[in-house]
């Protein structure tokens, strides 16, 4: 009983600042609020006994993509901050579109008959589970993410650097 | 034990969430915040089921999510800024050079 209020707690901590990003006519807030998202799915995360992804939840995204992202609001700061909004014309197609999309998601998942076939023990957490099986099985997608990590560092810096004045 | 399907559907609200931001938002930040939205739900997706199956593969899975999402949101702020300094907008209407 107490599981399923703190999954309510969770799940509107999660949703109500995404319909905030969505919506919000300001950066700033949307950046904030999605903090607050991050921390839900987090939440969420430890509910589902998944004890390591949790705590990467909160070290990549809170730590690191929002503060990316915050850089990047701060970066663009516009005269016009607000935001000139799209028209009707293109705002009710895809509100039709997304609105099927979603009616059709929930039929489905609500009409299927789930059945839970184990759980994860939850004695010591998954994180010893979880370095196994990235030393094991999952070896080779381990180090291709960790080259591929490297890339994208080193093309960020070369995209965001100041274009080099040509010596003549 | 709450039920799986209460997962799913909120991650189903939250990716229909972030596709509604995508379609209907005009600046480029925005649209990252929202493509972070997609890949969280789809993270509490095989998070779900993996818990529910016993299984910690789907975690597995989350975690390579993670890092290449990581990798998506550097290099994607840095087009960002190079953006802004040539044009002096993040708004994608304004980009439309490569149009034919």
């Amino acid at each position: 009983m107490e599981l399923t209020i703190l999954f309510y707690v969770f799940a509107a901590l999660t949703i109500i600042p995404a319909f905030v990003v969505v919506f919000s006519r300001s950066l700033i807030y949307a950046a904030f609020s999605l903090l607050f998202t991050f921390l839900g799915v987090a939440g969420l995360y430890v509910l589902l006994s998944a004890d390591f992804i949790a705590v990467a939840q909160i070290m990549v995204y809170i730590g690191g993509i929002m503060i990316l992202l915050v850089f990047g609001v701060m970066l663009t700061k516009q005269a016009t901050d607000v935001e000139i909004s799209t028209g009707i014309m293109k705002t009710l197609p895809a509100l039709i579109v997304v609105g099927f999309a979603l009616g059709t998601l929930i039929m489905v998942l609500t009409g299927a008959s789930w059945t839970q076939i184990g759980t994860i023990p939850q004695i010591e957490g998954t994180a010893l589970e979880l370095g196994e099986l990235l030393m094991t099985t999952f070896v080779l997608p381990f180090e291709v993410a960790g080259i591929l990590l490297l890339v994208a560092v080193m093309g960020a810096a070369l995209i965001a650097r100041k274009p080099k004045e040509v010596q003549s | 034990m709450i039920p799986v399907h209460y997962y799913l559907i909120l991650s189903a609200v939250m990716f229909i969430t972030g596709v509604v931001g995508v379609l209907t938002r005009r600046n480029a930040i925005i649209i990252f915040m929202c493509i972070e939205l997609m890949l969280n739900s789809v993270n509490l997706t095989f998070v779900a089921f993996s818990s529910y199956l016993g299984n910690e593969a789907g975690q597995m899975f989350v975690f390579f999510v993670m890092a290449v999402a990581a990798a998506e949101a550097a290099v994607g702020l840095a087009i960002v800024i190079a953006l802004f300094r040539n044009k002096q907008t993040v708004n994608i209407n304004e980009v439309n050079i490569l149009k034919w």
